[in-house]
């Protein structure tokens, strides 16, 4: 939902490149498209996963094996959020032994979505190692975990709301920024637990 | 998301919103079956009661498993190795086992509306895992679930229930879940073994099995209660297997593709044959691992949903 005090911080063209120059250096510092299998984080994730998938096949012309995995099975808060998080769908129809995992997300913030993460892919199998990857970096994490890859740094307050869009191939990528003051939902306070 | 109810005594009332995220995240449990670490950490910390006071094999190493798979903690309980035995009462003993800090209780009782009766004695959320002849939910859900897996969904699915229906609290699970999600649903057995006023269930009501497996794609044969057959509800089992067994030469006969289900367990030669049961049209091993799905995904929709007693306690 954008509001009228919402600010645009990546166009579509902006989205590309970083997308772009994400798939080259994920392919420069694992020598190439062989060893890897990209795991989108549903479902934010899960777009961008696809999206640097196909970026790396149009620069090197390997398919890299593509999943996606629900993490809300996997949350610290799931006992503590009143209103339940609906489970969707895991999908890692690959091995991920030995592989140079790359995991996907949007948005970078507190962390806490990305420990439920390496928790679930440590019960899928043991890859050689897990490299992150996010379009946004905004700060305030509250757990040791750094991305290998970041489209962009964002400062933000806590309580901001960082919208990340993706309209599939050929349609309008946006990132908005909607401060905290410029926002009254209710929503907002759920989507804070993010990241 | 929440559940309308904290706990799932029935589907009868059940809201059509209700069924469908039940089998919507019975969907996404299902995957982790096929995992190679089949345990997920939801319902970590919490303490499940398997109260079967009447004999199961599938339904509670089903939900046993469940449990496990979803991380909780289960103790299980038999009457003939309890305090049963000296005569306590059912209330004492689920308050007794509660007082030991228990977060849900599944239980399995002969006699109908046990589990309601739980909800007024204890906080804990109760699953109903069988109760007399009144319903099974987590049956219903599952035989729901693997037809809505074969067909894409469950709206103008022609479901036809054969046998006992009378007895059986499993065509009554069937009968409430199919007709909310928009199934039409057919009943034939022998009259005495169809309940009174049938058509007050609103289904359509048969005695002719080959007429009743007109148009139909799904036929879910259920278990003829051998220990009912002196009662004099029918004459005798062969006399039952010619009119209404299900045999792979009625299927040759009606020539058409059937989805054949059975909530088990079978009387192989009585309702159904040996080619059947083991044949290609036969989902019902299918039925048991969908079984461990569907009953995750109530175990973990239900887990933290507390009370509202509970609450303005605190």
């Amino acid at each position: 939902m954008k509001t009228s005090e919402s600010i645009i911080i990546m166009d579509q063209r902006k989205v590309e490149r970083a997308i772009t120059r994400i798939a080259h250096e994920v392919l420069e510092r694992n020598g190439g498209p062989e060893s890897l299998v990209i795991i989108g984080i549903i479902t934010g994730g899960a777009d961008l996963a696809e999206r640097l998938a196909a970026t790396i096949e149009e620069i090197d012309g390997v398919k890299v094996p593509v999943g996606f995995m629900d993490i809300n099975l996997y949350r610290d808060d799931v006992n503590y959020n009143p209103d339940q998080p609906v489970i969707r769908r895991t999908e890692i129809m690959f091995d991920i032994d030995g592989k140079n995992l790359i995991l996907v997300d949007d948005v970078l913030y507190t962390g806490r979505t990305i420990r439920a993460a390496l928790s679930q892919i440590i019960d899928f199998g043991r890859p050689k190692s897990v490299q992150l990857a996010v379009l946004i970096d905004r700060g305030h994490r509250q757990l040791p975990i750094r991305a290998d890859y970041v489209g962009r740094n964002i400062p933000t307050n806590f309580d901001d709301n960082v919208d990340v869009r993706f309209a599939g191939r050929s349609g309008i990528d946006e990132v908005t920024l909607s401060p905290a003051t410029a926002k009254a939902k209710p929503t907002k306070k759920a989507k804070g637990v993010k990241g | 998301m929440r559940l309308a109810s904290r706990h799932l005594l029935q589907l009868e009332g059940t809201p059509k919103k209700d069924l469908e995220l039940i089998l919507d995240t019975a969907e996404s449990f299902r995957e982790i079956l096929d995992r190679p670490i089949k345990k997920v950490p939801p319902l970590r910390g919490q303490t499940v009661l398997n109260l079967f006071y009447e004999p199961s094999t599938r339904t509670r190493i089903s939900f046993e498993l469940a449990e496990k798979r979803l991380s909780a903690d289960t103790v299980s309980f038999s009457p003939a190795t309890s305090s049963v035995k000296k005569g306590e009462t059912l209330k004492d003993t689920v308050r007794n086992i509660e007082a030991m800090k228990i977060d849900m209780v599944v239980v399995r009782h002969a006699s109908a509306g046990v589990p309601y009766y739980l909800t007024q004695c204890i906080a804990s959320n109760i699953v109903n895992a069988g109760d007399g002849a009144h319903e099974h939910p987590t049956q219903g859900l599952l035989d729901i679930f693997t037809m809505r897996r074969r067909y894409g969904k469950i709206k103008g699915l022609r479901v036809l229930l054969v046998g006992d229906i009378r007895h059986s609290r499993v065509a009554r699970s069937n009968i409430w879940g199919l007709k909310a999600l928009g199934a039409s649903v057919a009943i034939c057995g022998p009259t005495t073994l169809l309940p009174y006023e049938a058509e007050k269930f609103g289904v359509d009501v048969y005695n002719n099995l080959d007429e009743a497996m007109e148009g139909v794609d799904v036929v879910n044969i259920l278990r003829i209660q051998l220990e009912r057959q002196r009662t004099g509800l029918f004459p005798s089992q062969r006399e039952y297997t010619n009119l209404f067994g299900i045999t792979s030469e009625r299927l040759a006969r009606l020539n058409k593709n059937f989805t054949i289900m059975h909530p088990g367990p079978m009387n192989r030669g009585v309702e159904i044959t040996n080619e059947v049961a083991d044949g290609p049209a036969s989902v019902i091993l299918e039925q048991v691992t969908n079984g461990q799905a569907v009953r995750m995904a109530v175990l973990y929709l239900l887990s933290g949903a507390e009370s509202q007693d509970a609450k303005s306690k605190e």
